[in-house]
């Protein structure tokens, strides 16, 4: 599974992206988490609202820094 | 008539200013054996008092404020500002500014999300503008202090600001201004999802749990300040640097407020002790506008999306309407307060 953060740097995303890594080692999901900072990379997804998660390059949430059993969640429906 | 005055004054000081919280920690204060009256008494009670009104009322404000805020996604903003023209464009843009969630690291796709939509430069930046500089925080906490009118000026002032400057920038032509990137940026539609009402809920309440732990630290310490000013500087000095006597008052207080990076809940405590030692009121709120507005974090990420002439321009549009703005509030502070 490909796990992409996306943000500007700011607190808000890097705390998304330590709650990925958090949410990726509970459920034990082998994933490539990355944390992207790249504008122009960014803006290839069209978010607005910073920080988003993109899994398998699906932007799943954005605007919104989740608590590591949502980003859980998330990964297992994607996973099936 | 004279009723609703009464009702609104009751309304004003007692509920938004919680008065009866500052004369309860005084009693509670005196009945310890401390003198109110007294320097250490004093500090004391305007640090307890503010404290506590200021959490209570960044509780109940930011709850409401992101629940309203939570029906503005930015994306849905770009799509209403599309439908408008003109000036009427860069005002429904300065009011929308005031409802869409926005943090600094998000400038960059906005500006992205709002160039590649269509949306002229100068109605972008009459947003960028009044974002920062005029929330609804901002004017409950304007009325709960310095009462309704300067709560309403301050806001409508601040709206004129966003505007004008939006409106200039687009007379000048700027948009070669802009880096290529973005001009070139595309932006997709991606769909939103339906929110329903206990999403909402949900949202507001951790805005509120995420906020108050972020900005608790800085409300200290600005009440702390606030509370040293309050009854340990001499208010001569006060008034001879920041009063009637220094007719750059307004200029030192929006260049000392400017690089500052800090939210209107810090600096209302600092704003409401230099008032009451006889600071001037234009004087006051310009530090206070200058702080919210402009930082160097907001600046340093606006650079990444425009060049350094048009970021210059911008800085220059905000300082100067600062600065109007403090002066316009010594004029007319009379009549205000």
């Amino acid at each position: 599974m490909k796990i992409k953060i996306l943000g500007g740097g700011c607190a808000s995303c890097k705390k998304l992206y330590e709650n990925t890594k958090k949410a990726v080692a509970e459920t034990g999901i082998t994933a490539d988490t990355e944390y992207i900072t790249d504008m122009e990379k960014v803006m290839a997804y069209g978010v607005m609202s910073m920080p988003a998660l993109v899994v398998n390059e699906q932007v799943a949430t954005m605007g919104k820094v989740l608590k590591p059993a949502e980003i859980a969640k998330i990964l297992k429906k994607v996973n099936g | 008539m004279e009723t609703l005055k009464t009702i609104w004054d009751f309304f004003q000081n007692e509920i938004l200013g919680m008065a009866w919280l500052n004369r309860l920690i005084g009693s509670l204060l005196n009945a310890l054996g401390l003198d109110t009256n007294e320097k250490i008494g004093g500090s004391l009670q305007f640090f307890i008092y503010d404290m506590i009104k200021i959490m209570v009322l960044l509780g109940i404000l930011i709850f409401i404020i992101s629940y309203i805020q939570s029906y503005f996604p930015p994306e849905r903003t770009k799509k209403i500002l599309g439908r408008f023209h003109g000036i009427g464009a860069n005002i429904i843009a300065a009011l929308l500014g005031t409802v869409t969630p926005f943090c600094s690291c998000s400038s960059i796709p906005l500006f992205i999300g709002f160039t590649s939509a269509g949306l002229p430069l100068g109605v972008t930046f009459s947003f960028l503008i009044s974002s920062p500089m005029v929330d609804l925080g901002s004017l409950v906490f304007l009325m709960s202090i310095f009462g309704w009118k300067v709560a309403v000026v301050y806001v409508l002032l601040g709206l004129v600001i966003a505007v004008a400057g939006g409106t200039l920038i687009e007379k000048m032509h700027l948009e070669n201004q802009v880096e290529e990137y973005i001009r070139k940026g595309k932006q997709l539609d991606i769909p939103q999802e339906e929110l329903h009402f206990k999403d909402r809920i949900k949202y507001a309440f951790e805005q509120v749990c995420g906020t108050a732990k972020k900005v608790f630290p800085y409300v200290l310490l600005g009440v702390g300040i606030g509370a040293v000013i309050h009854n340990w500087i001499p208010e001569d000095f006060i008034i001879k640097a920041l009063g009637g006597n220094n007719p750059f008052g307004v200029i030192l207080a929006t260049i000392a407020g400017v690089p500052m990076y800090s939210d209107i809940f810090v600096t209302i405590p600092i704003a409401e002790a230099l008032l009451s030692k006889g600071a001037l009121l234009g004087v006051v709120l310009s530090f206070m506008m200058g702080v919210t507005t402009l930082s160097l974090p907001s600046l340093i990420m606006l650079r990444k999306a425009v060049k350094p002439k048009l970021l210059a321009i911008f800085t220059a549009i905000c300082v100067i309407g600062i600065i109007i703005t403090g002066y316009f509030f010594n004029l007319i502070q009379s009549i205000l307060i």
